[in-house]
C-alpha cells in the first residue's frame, strides 16, 4: 500500500493513501469536529456530502479553508486544524446553523443526545450573533415518525440511509437555498412516501427534526387505569441495549433489571416477545419444512425460497417495492403479532378478562413496529392486538419518569407463561439469528435427530449479504441472509430474475439486524456499539438452558392446550396474515 | 434560373425577435413574393448581431447596409427603396452620437470598431439554419484536418499552445482539461456542452448557439476524437427554445452530412451529440451540479476531486467546456495556436465575450480581445453613460463578481487582472452603474440573485448569504451599526472561504467589493442614515419648505396616512415617523414646497 506522509497541526503523520484529512488526523490524537459527517465503520455505511462546512481546516498553499471529511492527504501537505483563521470560520459556520435552527433544546426531544447541542457547547458558543429569518416546514406526523424538519441541518444523512442504504427512496433533498430541506417528494406527507418506517433515517440525525411518535403518554394513562389488565412483552434486541441509556457499557446484559423495572413501572404481567419468537419459528419453521417437502415431491406450486418475515420494515418494503411477489414471504406474523392474539385470545380469555380491558404494550428496538401495531388487520372490532409499542429510548425514558434507579434494581424473572423462552428465540435480535433459530428446529423436526452443536456460526456475522448451506443429513439447504433494504432489493431482484438458489432467506430491515433497530439507543455512529450488542445476544443464548424453539415447555403446552399444531386452524386465524400491494398507494392524494 | 443577388439578413437573435423581428422576417418574405423579387432577393434569418440597443437589425447584403430600428412597417420602404430603385433608407440608418454623421457599414461604428469577433465570427452573417451557410464560411473545416492530419495529442497540443482557457468563468486551461480526459483510461467517455447560461443579463452562450450552433458541434467532435468520447451531450435551459430548435436543426444536418454519426468523414470516426434539458438553475451551471442535473439527480454540487475529466457523467470521464470555449477550437486549429495566442495577454488570449448591460449608451452583445481596458469597453464601445450621467462602477463576472470603479477603468481586462480586482471575469456580463445607484442596494440586488439560488447544500452559502443579505436590508433601511459593517466583512470571508462550491466562494464579491471600494457610502447609511444616491426609499425624507407653504392643506387631504399635519394658511409638517414616502404631497402640491431631503 502506498503511504503519504504530511504534517498536521506540526504533527507528522504517515498514512495509507487516499486517506482523509480528518481520518489521518485521528490517528495522532487529533479529532477534528464534524456534523454533517457520519460513519458505521466496517458496514460500508458513510455519509460525506461535504456540506456542513464544520470540519473545514487549513491547507497550506490552498486558496479556501479545506473540508477535512472529504479531503484526501497528498505527499507533504501540511495542514492546520485550529488557526485563527480555522477557529473563525468554523465558529461562523457553527453560529450560522445554529442562526436558522429553533432554540427549543430545554423541551426538543433529541435534547442530551443532540450532535449539534453537544457540538455548540464543545466549541463554547455563548450567543448567535446573527438574527434573521428562521427557515419553518409543516409538521409531519406519520404512524411512526415525526419529522420536525424546523430542525433540518441538511447533513443529509437520513437521505444516504434511505436512499443508498435502504433504497427505500422516500427521503430526498427538496427546495432551494435557504428553504432547502430534506423530506419526501413534493413535500408529501411522510404517511404517502414510500416509506417502511425502518427508523434508520431517525437513528442517524443528529439533531430532532426526526424522531419516533411518543406513545408513552397513552402507557403511563392504561397503567393509570384500574380497569385495565396490562401486559408488557420486550423483544430480544431490547435487553442487550436498555443499559446504554443508563450508562452502562455497551453490550451489558440487563434482562432481569429491564423485568423488574417493568414490574416497577406497574405492569401486571412482565412477558417476553421471546415466547412469541418460538412461537413463530413453530409456525415459520414449519412452513419452510411444509414448502420443502412439497417441493422436493415436485410440486410445481410451491414457492421458494421462503422469506422471513417478522420485520416489519421488511413487510413494509416488499409490499411497496415487490407486489408481484407478495405469494413468496412466509405468512406467519411477526412475534409482536403473534403475543398480541395469545395474549387477549389465550392468556386474558384463561384468566377470565375479556379483550377490551386488556392492554398488550410491547417495548421493541424498532419504529416500525408502532406501525405494525396499527395495522387494520391486526385489530378485532378495533381493538389491536398490540395496543402500543414503545422503543428502547421510551422505554428508558419511562424508567426515568418514575424515579427508578435502575442500575440499583434486582434481577427478576419474567412472568410465566408468556415469558418463557429458549435461547434461539434471543437471537432474533442479530441478523442472522431468525433463520438460525428455525434451522435449529426445523433441522430435527425434518430429520428426526437432535443437533450435536445449535450453534451455525456460518449464519452469523455482520456481512451485507450472506449465505451458507446448511446439511440437512445429507438435503442441502441454501440459506440467504440480508440486513440493510438495499441488499434485500438485490436478493429479491435475483428471486424475480430466476437467479436465485435459495431455499430460505431472512431480511431484516435495520443493518445488524434489530441490534440495530431505529428504536435503540442512539449510536451516534459508533459500530463498536452494534458489535457488543450483537455479542451480548449471543451470549445469552449460551447460557440458556434450553436453545431450540420446540423444546419451550410452555410453547409445547400452548400447542397442546390451545393451538393444536403449527400451521393448524387456530394458528392460521390467529397467527398468520397477508398481505397487500401498496406500490399504487404512493403518492396518492386524498 | 436568375442568380440571388441581394441577402437581407434579419436578425433573429432575442433581443430582436422580442421587438418583432419575427415579423418582419414574415413581412419581407411575403412582400417579396409579391413584388416578384423571388428570384434575386433572399431573406435570412441569423442570429444575434450584437448591438441590441438599436434592434431590430436588418443587414442588406452584398453592400453591408445596417438598418437599425427596423419596424415589420419598414419592410415595405427597404424593399421599394434599397432594393429595386438601389436608394437607402437613411433615417433607418446609425446615427454616430460625436459626429452626428449617419454611418451605413457596421464596421465603420464605433460599437463594432474595436471588436474582434472569433466565437461570434458567424453570428449574424450566416443563417443558423443552414449548415451549407457554415460550411461556406469554412465550417467543418477544422474536423475535417483533426481527423485526416492530426493525432489527438497534436490537436491537444495546438489547444494548449493558444493558451485558451475556460470562457464560463473558471479560466482552466481548455488543452490542459482535454489532456487529461484522454489520459483516463475507460470504455466510455463523454463530451459535454455547459450551456447552463445562468448568470442574468449575459447572453453570449445563447447566442452562440442561436447563430452559429454548428462550430459548437464542430468543436465537439474534435473533442471527442481528442478525448477518446463516442458520445457528446449538451446541457442547455429550456428557457432558451430558439437555441434548443437551431440545436437540433444543425445536429440534424450534420448528421445528413456525416459530419456527426458512424465513420464520420469516412475516417472510422464515430461521434454523435444528444440535448440534455436544464431547469434553469444558476447552480446546475457548476460541472458537478451540472452532470448530477444531467443524471437525472438533484442539482447541486459534490466535493472535488474527483473532476468530471476523471470521474463525470455516470461516473465516466467526462470533459466539460462552456459554450463560448468550443465556438472558438474550430477557428484555431484552422488558424493555428500562434494566430489565437497573439491575440490578448501575456495569461488571457483571445477575446471574450461581454453582454453590456445597465446604465449605458450601447447594450449589446460584444467581443473583445483580453486586454482591452474598461474604459474602451465602456467609453468607445458602449458609447458612454445614459444620459450622460457620471460613471460610478462596473459589475463583471454576473451576480457573483465584484464592483469595479473608476480607479479600475484603465486596468486590461483578462482574468488575473479581475480576480486581482476583486471580481472575476465569469461569464462576461457586465453591468454599468452611475451616479444614480446606492452601492449597498446593488450589493443587496445581487445577493438576493445568489440567496435565491443557492442549491442549499451547504450551510456558509445557504444561511451565511441569507443572514448577508438580511444585514444589507438592515442597511439599506437605515437600521444598520458599524458592528454590521464589521459583521458583513467577516461574514462575507468566511462564506468566501468555507463554501462547497464556486457559486458560495464568490457570491460575497459584490459585498466585499463594494464595501471596498465604496466605505463612505456604507457609513453614510449607518452613521448619517444617508443613501447619496437616493436610492433607499427608507432613508429618503419629504420635506416641507417652510418659505414656500402657504398652507393651503392640499398635501395633507392627500396624505393616505395622515403623516402631515399644519393650521390652515400656515405652513405644514411632515411626521417622518408616519411618512410611507410615497411621494403623494409632492406631486399634489402647487407651491413646490415639498422637496425630498
Amino acid at each position: 500500500m502506498e503511504m503519504v506522509t504530511l504534517t498536521i497541526d506540526g504533527k507528522h503523520v504517515e498514512v495509507e493513501k487516499d486517506t482523509t484529512i480528518l481520518k489521518a488526523a485521528k490517528t495522532v490524537g487529533i479529532d477534528i469536529p464534524t456534523l454533517c459527517y457520519f460513519e458505521l465503520k466496517d458496514m460500508n455505511i458513510e455519509n460525506r456530502p461535504g456540506g456542513c462546512r464544520v470540519c473545514v481546516v487549513e491547507v497550506k498553499g490552498r486558496r479556501n479553508l479545506a473540508p477535512a471529511c472529504t479531503t484526501t492527504v497528498t505527499p507533504g501537505m501540511e495542514v492546520n486544524t485550529h488557526s485563527i483563521r480555522v477557529l473563525n470560520a468554523r465558529r461562523t459556520v457553527l453560529e450560522l446553523i445554529l442562526s436558522d435552527h429553533p432554540a427549543e433544546c430545554l423541551t426538543c426531544a433529541k435534547s442530551g443526545n443532540c450532535e449539534l447541542q453537544s457540538l455548540a457547547q464543545q466549541l463554547g458558543v455563548r450567543d448567535i450573533p446573527f438574527q434573521g429569518a428562521q427557515s419553518t416546514y409543516r409538521k409531519d406526523t406519520s404512524p411512526a415518525i415525526i419529522r420536525d424538519v424546523d430542525k433540518c441541518i441538511m447533513c443529509r444523512r437520513c437521505e444516504m440511509m434511505c436512499n443508498e442504504v435502504q433504497t427505500v427512496g422516500a427521503l430526498s433533498a427538496v427546495n432551494r437555498g435557504f428553504m432547502a430541506v430534506v423530506a419526501p417528494a413534493f413535500e408529501m406527507n411522510l404517511e404517502k412516501s414510500p416509506c417502511t418506517y425502518c427508523g434508520q433515517c431517525v437513528s442517524v440525525c443528529p439533531t430532532g427534526a426526526l424522531t419516533e411518535v411518543d406513545h408513552s403518554r397513552n402507557v403511563i394513562n392504561s397503567l393509570a387505569d384500574p380497569t385495565k389488565t396490562v401486559v408488557v412483552q420486550t423483544a430480544p434486541a431490547v435487553r442487550a441495549a436498555l443499559g446504554e441509556e443508563f450508562g452502562l457499557e455497551p453490550g451489558t446484559l440487563v434482562t432481569g433489571k429491564m423485568v423488574a423495572a417493568l414490574r416497577r413501572l406497574g405492569f401486571d404481567y412482565v412477558f417476553d416477545t421471546d415466547f412469541a419468537a418460538d412461537l413463530t419459528i413453530m409456525e415459520e419453521g414449519s412452513e419452510l419444512l411444509d414448502r420443502l417437502t412439497r417441493y422436493l415431491k415436485g410440486d410445481k406450486k410451491v414457492k421458494l425460497p421462503i422469506l422471513t418475515s417478522c420485520c416489519p420494515g421488511w413487510v413494509n418494503f416488499f409490499e411497496h417495492n415487490f407486489p408481484e411477489m407478495l405469494d413468496i414471504p412466509s405468512t406467519a406474523k411477526s412475534p409482536q403479532q403473534m403475543f398480541g392474539p395469545i395474549a387477549k385470545e389465550y392468556f386474558g380469555k384463561k384468566l377470565g378478562i375479556d379483550r377490551k380491558n386488556m392492554v398488550v404494550v410491547s417495548i421493541m428496538p424498532c419504529i416500525a413496529k408502532k406501525y405494525e401495531c396499527q395495522r387494520e388487520e391486526f385489530k378485532v372490532d378495533g381493538d389491536p392486538d398490540v395496543n402500543f409499542s414503545l422503543s428502547t429510548r421510551e422505554l428508558a425514558h419511562l424508567i426515568k419518569q418514575a424515579n427508578i434507579d435502575f442500575n440499583a434494581l434486582p434481577e427478576e424473572d419474567f412472568d410465566n407463561p408468556l415469558g418463557e423462552s429458549t435461547g434461539a428465540a434471543v437471537i432474533f435480535g442479530n441478523t442472522g439469528g431468525v433463520i438460525e433459530a428455525a434451522c435449529r428446529t426445523a433441522y430435527e423436526l425434518y430429520t428426526g435427530k437432535k443437533l450435536k452443536n445449535v450453534e451455525f456460526k456460518e449464519l452469523r456475522g455482520m456481512e451485507n449479504i450472506r449465505h451458507a448451506t446448511i446439511d440437512f443429513d445429507g438435503l442441502p439447504i441454501n440459506i440467504g441472509i440480508a440486513h440493510g433494504l438495499g441488499n434485500a432489493r438485490k436478493l429479491l431482484e435475483d428471486i424475480r430474475d430466476g437467479k436465485s438458489h435459495f431455499h430460505a432467506i431472512e431480511i431484516m430491515a435495520c443493518p445488524g439486524g434489530c441490534i440495530g433497530g431505529g428504536g435503540q439507543p442512539y449510536h451516534h455512529g459508533n459500530s463498536e456499539i452494534l458489535k457488543k450488542r450483537a455479542a451480548a445476544i449471543y451470549r445469552e443464548d449460551a447460557g440458556k438452558p434450553i436453545r431450540k424453539s420446540h423444546e419451550n415447555p410452555f410453547i409445547i403446552e400452548l400447542y397442546k392446550e390451545f393451538l393444536e399444531k403449527p400451521l393448524g386452524e387456530k394458528s392460521h386465524h390467529l397467527l398468520h396474515t397477508h398481505y397487500f400491494d401498496k406500490s399504487a398507494g404512493i403518492f396518492v392524494d386524498e | 434560373m436568375a442568380q440571388i443577388k441581394y441577402h437581407i439578413l434579419v436578425c433573429g437573435g432575442t433581443g430582436c425577435r422580442a421587438s418583432q423581428s419575427e415579423d418582419i422576417l414574415k413581412n419581407f418574405q411575403e412582400l417579396i413574393i409579391d413584388k416578384g423579387l423571388g428570384t434575386e432577393v433572399q431573406v435570412v434569418k441569423t442570429g444575434c448581431f450584437g448591438f441590441c440597443e438599436k434592434g431590430p437589425i436588418v443587414k442588406m447584403m452584398p453592400d453591408n447596409t445596417f438598418y437599425t430600428k427596423v419596424s415589420p412597417a419598414d419592410c415595405e420602404e427597404i424593399l421599394n427603396e434599397h432594393i429595386i430603385k438601389g436608394r437607402k433608407v437613411t433615417r433607418l440608418l446609425y446615427t454616430d452620437p460625436e459626429t452626428k454623421e449617419q454611418v451605413s457599414d457596421s464596421k465603420h461604428m464605433e460599437f463594432y470598431k474595436k471588436q474582434i469577433r472569433i466565437a461570434l465570427r458567424n453570428c449574424g452573417f450566416i443563417n443558423p439554419e443552414n449548415i451549407e451557410e457554415y460550411i461556406g464560411r469554412d465550417g467543418y473545416q477544422a474536423l475535417g484536418k483533426v481527423l485526416t492530419e492530426l493525432t489527438p495529442d497534436a490537436t491537444i497540443d495546438i489547444i494548449k499552445k493558444s493558451g485558451l482557457r475556460g470562457r464560463g468563468g473558471g479560466g482552466f486551461p481548455t488543452g490542459l482539461k482535454w489532456e487529461i480526459t484522454r489520459k483516463v483510461k475507460a470504455d466510455q467517455k463523454y463530451v459535454i456542452c455547459n450551456a447552463d447560461e445562468g448568470d442574468p443579463g449575459a447572453f453570449m452562450d445563447r447566442s452562440v448557439l442561436e447563430g452559429d450552433p454548428h462550430s459548437v458541434l464542430e468543436a465537439m467532435a474534435i473533442n471527442g476524437y481528442c478525448t477518446g468520447a463516442s458520445k457528446g451531450l449538451v446541457y442547455i435551459r429550456a428557457e432558451y427554445p430558439l437555441a434548443v430548435e437551431r440545436l437540433k436543426i444543425a445536429m440534424r444536418q450534420a448528421r445528413e452530412f456525416g459530419l456527426l454519426g458512424q465513420n464520420i468523414m469516412g475516417t472510422g470516426f464515430n461521434f454523435d451529440v444528444e440535448i440534455r434539458y436544464g431547469a434553469g438553475a444558476f447552480v446546475c451551471g457548476e460541472e458537478t451540479a451540472l452532470i448530477h442535473s444531467m443524471e437525472g439527480k438533484r442539482g447541486e454540487p459534490t466535493v472535488k476531486p474527483p473532476f468530471p475529466s476523471e470521474s463525470g457523467y455516470l461516473g465516466k470521464p467526462s470533459n466539460v467546456n462552456n459554450v463560448e470555449t468550443y465556438a472558438n477550437i474550430p477557428v484555431i486549429i484552422i488558424k493555428g495556436a500562434e494566430w489565437f495566442s497573439a491575440i490578448g495577454t501575456e495569461k488571457s488570449k483571445g477575446t471574450k465575450v461581454f453582454a453590456l448591460a445597465g446604465k449605458i449608451n450601447n447594450v449589446g452583445l460584444i467581443e473583445v480581445p483580453m486586454g482591452i481596458t474598461l474604459r474602451e469597453v465602456i467609453y468607445e464601445i458602449g458609447g458612454g453613460i445614459k444620459n450622460d450621467k457620471k460613471f460610478k462602477a462596473v459589475q463583471t463576472g454576473g451576480p457573483s463578481g465584484g464592483m469595479l470603479t473608476e480607479k479600475h477603468l484603465d486596468t486590461p481586462i483578462d482574468y488575473d487582472n479581475l480576480i486581482a480586482a476583486g471580481s472575476m471575469m465569469g461569464s462576461g456580463g457586465m453591468i454599468v452603474m452611475d451616479e444614480d445607484d446606492c452601492m449597498v442596494s446593488m450589493a443587496k440586488f445581487y445577493l438576493q440573485f445568489t440567496v435565491e439560488e443557492s442549491c442549499g447544500k451547504c450551510s456558509p452559502c445557504r444561511i451565511g448569504n441569507k443572514r448577508l443579505f438580511e444585514i444589507l436590508e438592515k442597511v439599506t433601511k437605515g437600521q444598520g451599526t458599524l458592528e454590521d459593517l464589521d459583521k458583513l466583512k467577516n461574514l462575507s470571508n468566511v462564506i468566501k472561504d468555507t463554501s462547497l462550491c464556486g457559486l458560495g466562494q464568490t457570491s460575497p464579491n459584490p459585498v466585499l467589493s463594494s464595501l471596498m471600494n465604496f466605505p463612505d457610502e456604507y457609513n453614510e447609511h449607518v452613521v448619517s442614515k444617508k443613501c447619496r444616491a437616493g436610492s433607499c426609499k427608507s432613508l429618503m425624507q419629504y420635506i416641507i419648505d417652510p418659505d414656500n407653504c402657504i398652507g393651503c392643506t392640499l398635501c395633507a387631504r392627500n396624505c393616505p396616512v395622515n403623516a402631515i399635519s399644519g393650521e390652515r394658511k400656515q405652513p405644514h409638517i411632515i411626521d417622518q415617523e408616519k411618512c410611507i414616502k410615497c411621494g403623494a404631497c409632492m406631486e399634489k402640491c402647487k407651491f413646490n414646497a415639498i422637496h425630498i431631503n
